[in-house]
């Protein structure tokens, strides 16, 4: 699989990449800035479309669907955490993460509330779900990104840095959580991370150079 | 569940943006407003022209005129041939409508119609040293009460009395002034004919037409026909029909009758309602003006929000939220300042024509009204709705579609 970014110069992001993730895995994708780290992971999430080669998510390739069906396949399927939270500042943390839900539907809205409300206990935000996102702090910021990325129950978590804005405290609350989703819930989570020590505790590492996959290992613990 | 949503998000979005909101709907009010106050002003007008249309003349006047000329038995003989007669000399004939009694007793028994025989013509009406000229109309006023409203219309005396006095005349305020002459005045009508006749003012009328009171005076049918030498001579019909909206249908089957030309209200103020039709072009150009400011004012906040909102689209866009969602979510913000515009609009539109129906104009007596006359009506009301929702929507789907179409890699990359 490869991507290139048309133009009067094409720009090649990543290429060759042959990649099969398992369910419930914990990878970590490392790499020196511009290996074209974030440009696999968003290949992965259906953000992007490789130039060449496809993408198969739970045995369906995923070149021949439409923006919509790709939608569809990221509201129910996947959970994305960015460096930066992207909390919406108007909604409160609760809000925040019953946004997928609600688009997602399927069940009323008091139902909804209740399981936003019990993803947040879970992970240790309970008491913050009336506040809006300006009155937290950054570790709680990006947990309650995590809570909106697995409102929807999905099967892959994508990361792309989510500890890059965190102090080391944070940091590690994050992977834990992330951990425990793999290996709890069978959640298969794939992050960028520069971070030596955190790419230690995921279960594999990929590691690109120039858009390239040079290296992999599986990591013993 | 996914409405709701949408509805979330574009209510915070215009919220977050209180004041220029505010403009926007103001924007479009202002737009909605003054439609409803300029197309009620002009409607209004328009109406109280065409009442006074109906009101002062018949709905039909037959005439002793033909729209085609008389075709030669040779041109009858051979229809479609190659006929082509060559210095004709059309008879000369005693102008008028022939048989015109039997044809008012006939017309007489038609549903919902008055008939009123007249013979009009030119005179020179003399008062001391003023002269002016003047349609100088014969009727029968028994008749003629059922078919103008000219009896509603008189300021002094009545029309009845031009029957108990000799050789009473009534005319038009305008024209009664200008000659100087007051009611009880003598002055000579003078003819084509040559005929002179002395004629005593026994009523003023003041129909709010100009062109009426300053150029018609009325007689007994009698002396007009010997005033203008033409015993028994009927020239027009006047009639009045219960249906004014017949008046079309009606004239056309007069005329199909009796081939006379019959012409309808309708016809003889074609001039008039071309004009109205370029006035409500006008109008709707102008409102049509403001709503495309309001539109650019709609377009700035909504173009604004996308800029400032494109990492929210990104994150909604990754969460699995379609480009229709993004572009509906726009498209409602539109859609709401459109709508809260709207019926802003309507309060002052309301407002603006109670404040234009509290006018009153100190005229002097030449012109009968004082007000302003206005048309209340809820199509206004709807046309200036439709007008502001379809700027606004116009106005929010190019930006919608901008932010529908965004690609979410490129703003998180730009943001992170």
């Amino acid at each position: 699989m490869g991507r290139v970014l048309p133009g009067p110069v094409p720009v090649t992001l990543v290429e060759d990449i042959d990649l099969s993730i398992g369910e419930g895995e914990f990878v970590a994708i490392t790499g020196p800035s511009g290996s074209g780290k974030s440009s696999l992971l968003y290949l992965l999430g259906l953000l992007d479309r490789p130039t060449s080669g496809s993408i198969i998510l739970e045995g369906r390739d995923t070149a021949e669907a439409g923006a919509a069906e790709l939608a569809a396949l990221r509201l129910s399927k996947l959970g994305f955490v960015f460096q930066f939270h992207f909390l919406l500042p108007e909604f409160t943390v609760l809000g925040n993460v019953m946004i997928p839900m609600r688009k997602l539907g399927g069940a009323p809205e008091p139902e909804l509330r209740k399981r936003a409300q019990a993803l947040l206990d879970d992970l240790g935000l309970g008491d913050q779900a009336a506040k809006l996102p300006s009155q937290l702090s950054g570790g709680q910021r990006q947990r309650v990104a995590i809570a909106r990325a697995l409102a929807n129950r999905p099967r892959v978590i994508l990361a792309d840095e989510p500890t890059g804005n965190l102090d080391t405290k944070s940091a590690q609350t994050v992977f834990d959580i992330f951990a425990r989703l793999a290996r709890e819930m069978g959640t298969t989570v794939v992050t960028v991370t520069h971070d030596e020590g955190l790419a230690a505790q995921t279960s594999r590492r990929v590691h690109l150079v120039d858009g390239r996959l040079v290296a992999q290992g599986v990591n013993r613990h | 569940m996914v409405r709701p949503l949408l509805l979330d998000l574009a209510l915070t979005h215009i919220l977050g943006r209180k004041r220029q909101t505010i403009v926007s709907v103001i924007g479009v009010a202002m737009g909605v407003g003054f439609f409803i106050a300029m197309a009620a002003l002009m409607q209004g007008f328009q109406g109280y022209f065409v009442e006074t249309v109906i009101n002062a003349s018949p709905h039909i006047t037959v005439r002793d005129q033909f729209r085609e000329p008389a075709v030669q038995p040779v041109a009858a003989a051979f229809r479609g041939g190659a006929v082509l007669l060559h210095g004709l000399k059309p008879r000369d004939e005693i102008r008028g409508i022939r048989k015109a009694g039997t044809m008012v007793s006939a017309l007489s028994e038609w549903p919902g119609l008055s008939v009123a025989p007249s013979l009009d013509g030119p005179v020179i009406l003399r008062y001391g040293s003023a002269d002016k000229s003047a349609v100088l109309i014969g009727i029968v006023p028994e008749r003629e009460i059922h078919v103008t409203q000219l009896e509603d219309d008189m300021v002094q005396g009545h029309l009845t009395d031009l029957a108990s006095a000799a050789n009473g005349v009534v005319m038009g305020l305008g024209l009664a002034n200008k000659l100087g002459a007051k009611m009880g005045d003598s002055l000579n009508a003078i003819s084509p004919a040559g005929v002179i006749l002395r004629v005593k003012v026994v009523g003023l009328f003041r129909t709010g037409v100009v062109s009426l009171d300053e150029g018609q005076a009325y007689i007994l049918l009698k002396k007009a026909q010997i005033l203008q030498s033409r015993a028994n001579v009927i020239n027009q019909l006047r009639i009045r029909l219960q249906r004014v909206d017949e008046a079309r249908e009606v004239a056309a089957r007069i005329e199909a009758l009796y081939g006379y030309k019959s012409e309808s209200w309708q016809e003889a103020n074609e001039g008039v309602f071309g004009v109205f039709r370029i006035q409500n072009a006008i109008m709707y150009s102008t409102v049509g003006a403001i709503m495309v400011v309001a539109a650019f004012g709609i377009y700035n906040i909504i173009s604004t929000v996308v800029y400032e909102k494109s990492r929210d689209i990104a994150i909604l866009k990754s969460i699995g939220l379609t480009e229709a969602d993004i572009r509906r979510t726009f498209l409602m913000q539109g859609l709401m300042i459109g709508m809260i515009g709207a019926v802003l609009g309507w309060l002052i539109g309301f407002g603006l024509t109670s404040l234009l129906a509290s006018v009153r104009f100190d005229v002097g007596n030449a012109v009968r009204n004082d007000r302003l006359f206005l048309a209340w009506s809820v199509t206004h009301y709807w046309i200036g709705g439709m007008f502001s929702l379809l700027a606004s929507a116009v106005a929010a789907w190019i930006p919608a579609r901008r932010a529908a179409g965004a690609n979410p890699v490129d703003i998180i990359r730009g943001a992170a």
